[in-house]
């Protein structure tokens, strides 16, 4: 095995997937990269960087810039027994491939009674904050996790996007694979040689007593920061990591709503119809009598994605997850 | 079976005149009278019992189709998708393959499903409702029936990509029709299996129809001339003439087979009755069209021909006629026994690996269907 996997290192986001692409790659001949530019360029993130250099044209695919026939040819391959790992350039140019990803990915296991598997992943690097133009801003999640037949993850850290992105290429089921893009450069200590967290479980990754707040992608640190602020103020909240968004693993929210008796749920999605509305259904049909207040949810207003000189204002952030806490204790 | 590009040897003695009437962008090898016509790229020399055996593959498929009709209009099947008048072009292209090849097909190859052996009623379950597909696509290397159209124009392509890598010595055929021509994934396909040299065949059945739209609603250009943009051949064969289709797609599965990337097949031809039964062809298209096309009938061509050329007799069509029937009667008693499936099955295959809302939701639903008095 390379130095590059078991040695203990600072990486970021986008190192870490890289380096877990690339122990994929080493695993399983099987394992194909295609994309757009994930080739020479190694991506537009970066996430790619040397992999074809390193594992050749044909196992790192730079693809014709067409979305529907990236992930129809993944298809394609997985039925021949390949292991396609695609990568969507952006959240806002997943939607031609939407029919594809829905109507033959998601459901050909079923369609086939369990004959044939759809082992492919399909990483998205999703969210805004980066000050980008129109449609490189999305979070699109909602769409695939309400889709029978796909699973969603959403990694927040460098640590977690090296693990979920080896376990989610190790699933025999299509993994819709969402990377918050605005934390692509954040840093971590990586050890290797440690045994993950499961795929499809999520986590505390703070604990608290007085208030839940459940949050996945780019809005974990976002929450750890308003925990933090919190604190200060004489409040302490519990903070789940979700990591999986379907099929949810909400039995640690359970736990700990009936502990701390309020819920908030944070997303850069609308409010509207967005997870948070899943979560807190379930949280009121599970743990009505522990409920002191009701699950308030925090997100975006149901308006496109907007120019990105008022994404701050649009983006949810410190103030509006304390904002939502402030809320919770007033009922 | 020999088929070859340029050059025939005269295996069997049957009569050719030189080409004519199809003009030079129609392939033809047997004109709507029988009679063989040679053409300067493709040719076709079989025993005649390969001969006969091309005639029961159309007249079995074309009563197995009639059969599927008949059972919808008898409410046995939901719906049906006919392929009246499709049975050459499909049965040749079906037979050109080899069983390592791969067929993708749209919701009406019955013809090609025939040629892979695929047993007609697996054909059977969708229009029933009974599954969604439902067979083992790799048992006959025959992909399960697509319905989204073109989308499995892309699937192809990435087998084939995937044949590519292995080093398989086959190819892809993937079935699609003139209206999914105008679909951006068909288009996609083609770009993909341009730029990747992917060893698949693109046949298209130009049945002039999708569903009442004609032709001139989806292009303006020729299709096999599309090929052309996107920088690998494409042929028209006469699409009602077995013989051609076979020797066309037997030369493009090996021109694919041997490196030399994809490849466009235009069959024109006709689709004889509606798009599907709940189709009304006679809202959108003369009877005049049809009686055109009625003329040039895939399977009376190639009766003639046998004929003309005494490789039959009449004792052959005879049998023919029993054994179709026979088949029939078969697909009809398994058809009509095929069990509806019980409802806590549709959670069975959705996800490979376990998941916990199917898991919660198959014992919620599964402990209310059980509540009520004679549930399965």
């Amino acid at each position: 095995m390379a130095e590059s996997t078991t040695k203990t290192q600072q990486i970021s986001l986008s190192k870490g997937l890289n380096l877990g692409l690339r122990r994929a790659l080493e695993d399983d001949p099987k394992v194909l990269l295609m994309g757009e530019d994930i080739g020479k360029l190694g991506g537009v993130f970066r996430v790619t960087d040397g992999l074809q250099k390193d594992f050749g044209e044909a196992r790192v695919i730079d693809t014709p810039l067409a979305e529907s026939g990236i992930v129809g040819t993944a298809v394609g391959l997985a039925l021949a027994g390949y292991r396609p790992v695609v990568e969507i350039q952006f959240d806002g140019f997943v939607y031609p491939a939407f029919d594809q990803i829905v109507t033959q990915v998601a459901k050909m296991r079923a369609r086939a009674l369990g004959k044939v598997s759809m082992p492919i992943v399909i990483r998205i690097p999703f969210g805004g904050g980066i000050g980008a133009v129109e449609h490189h801003s999305e979070s699109p999640e909602a769409y695939f996790a309400m889709t029978a037949g796909l699973r969603v993850v959403a990694a927040s850290n460098p640590v977690e996007a090296y693990w979920m992105i080896q376990q989610a290429i190790a699933s025999d089921d299509p993994v819709v694979f969402f990377e918050p893009k605005r934390r692509y450069w954040d840093k971590a200590e990586l050890d290797p040689t440690a045994t993950p967290y499961p795929l499809y479980a999520s986590r505390v990754v703070r604990q608290g007593t007085d208030a839940t707040v459940v949050a996945y992608g780019p809005m974990v640190k976002t929450c750890l920061e308003a925990a933090k602020a919190a604190e200060e103020e004489g409040r302490s909240l519990e903070v789940i990591d979700l990591r999986t968004l379907s099929p949810l693993d909400l039995e640690p929210v359970f736990a700990s709503v009936r502990k701390t008796g309020r819920l908030i749920t944070v997303h850069e999605a609308s409010v509207f119809m967005g997870m948070g509305a899943e979560i807190a259904a379930k949280v009121t049909e599970k743990c009505f009598y522990s409920l002191e207040a009701p699950v308030l949810r925090v997100g975006a207003p149901h308006t496109p994605y907007p120019p990105s000189r008022v994404e701050e204002e649009f983006l949810p952030d410190l103030d509006r997850v304390l904002d939502a806490v402030d809320r919770a204790f007033a009922f | 079976m020999v088929t070859s590009r340029k050059g025939a040897g005269g295996k069997t003695a049957a009569a050719k005149k030189k080409a004519g009437a199809a003009g030079p962008d129609l392939v033809q090898l047997l004109t709507p009278e029988g009679d063989l016509v040679e053409h300067p790229d493709y040719s076709i020399d079989l025993s005649p019992e390969e001969y006969r055996g091309l005639y029961r593959d159309m007249v079995l498929v074309r009563r197995i189709d009639a059969e599927g009709t008949a059972l919808q209009r008898q409410g046995e099947l939901g719906l049906w998708a006919p392929l009246l008048g499709q049975e050459a072009a499909q049965v040749g292209s079906g037979r050109a393959q080899t069983a390592e090849d791969y067929a993708f097909p749209t919701y009406r190859e019955h013809g090609v499903a025939w040629c892979r052996d695929v047993d007609p009623v697996n054909l059977l379950g969708m229009f029933r409702g009974v599954n969604n597909g439902g067979w083992d696509p790799n048992e006959k290397n025959f992909h399960l029936y697509t319905i989204v159209i073109g989308s499995q124009t892309l699937h192809a392509t990435g087998y084939a990509m995937g044949m590519q890598r292995d080093g398989r010595e086959a190819a892809v055929i993937a079935y699609f029709g003139d209206g999914a021509s105008s679909q951006g994934d068909v288009n996609e396909a083609f770009v993909f299996a341009s730029v990747n040299n992917a060893p698949v065949v693109f046949f298209c059945q130009n049945n002039q129809w999708a569903i009442s739209e004609p032709n001139e609603r989806q292009f303006r250009v020729p299709l096999y001339q599309r090929a052309a943009g996107f920088g690998f051949p494409g042929v028209r064969v006469d699409g009602n003439d077995v013989l051609a289709c076979l020797a066309v797609t037997r030369a493009a599965l090996e021109h694919s087979r041997s490196g030399n990337g994809p490849i466009l097949v235009e069959a024109f031809t006709y689709r004889m009755g509606a798009h599907t039964t709940t189709d009304d062809p006679t809202r959108y298209r003369s009877s005049e069209e049809l009686e055109e096309w009625k003329a040039k009938d895939p399977i009376m061509r190639m009766r003639s021909f046998l004929e003309k050329n005494k490789y039959a007799d009449e004792a052959f069509f005879t049998e023919v006629d029993t054994e179709a029937d026979t088949v029939a009667a078969d697909i009809r008693a398994r058809c009509v026994a095929l069990p509806d499936p019980k409802p806590i099955s549709i959670f069975d295959h959705v996800y490979a690996e376990p998941h916990p809302l199917m898991d919660e939701e198959r014992a919620e639903y599964g402990a209310y269907w059980e509540s009520f008095e004679g549930a399965h």
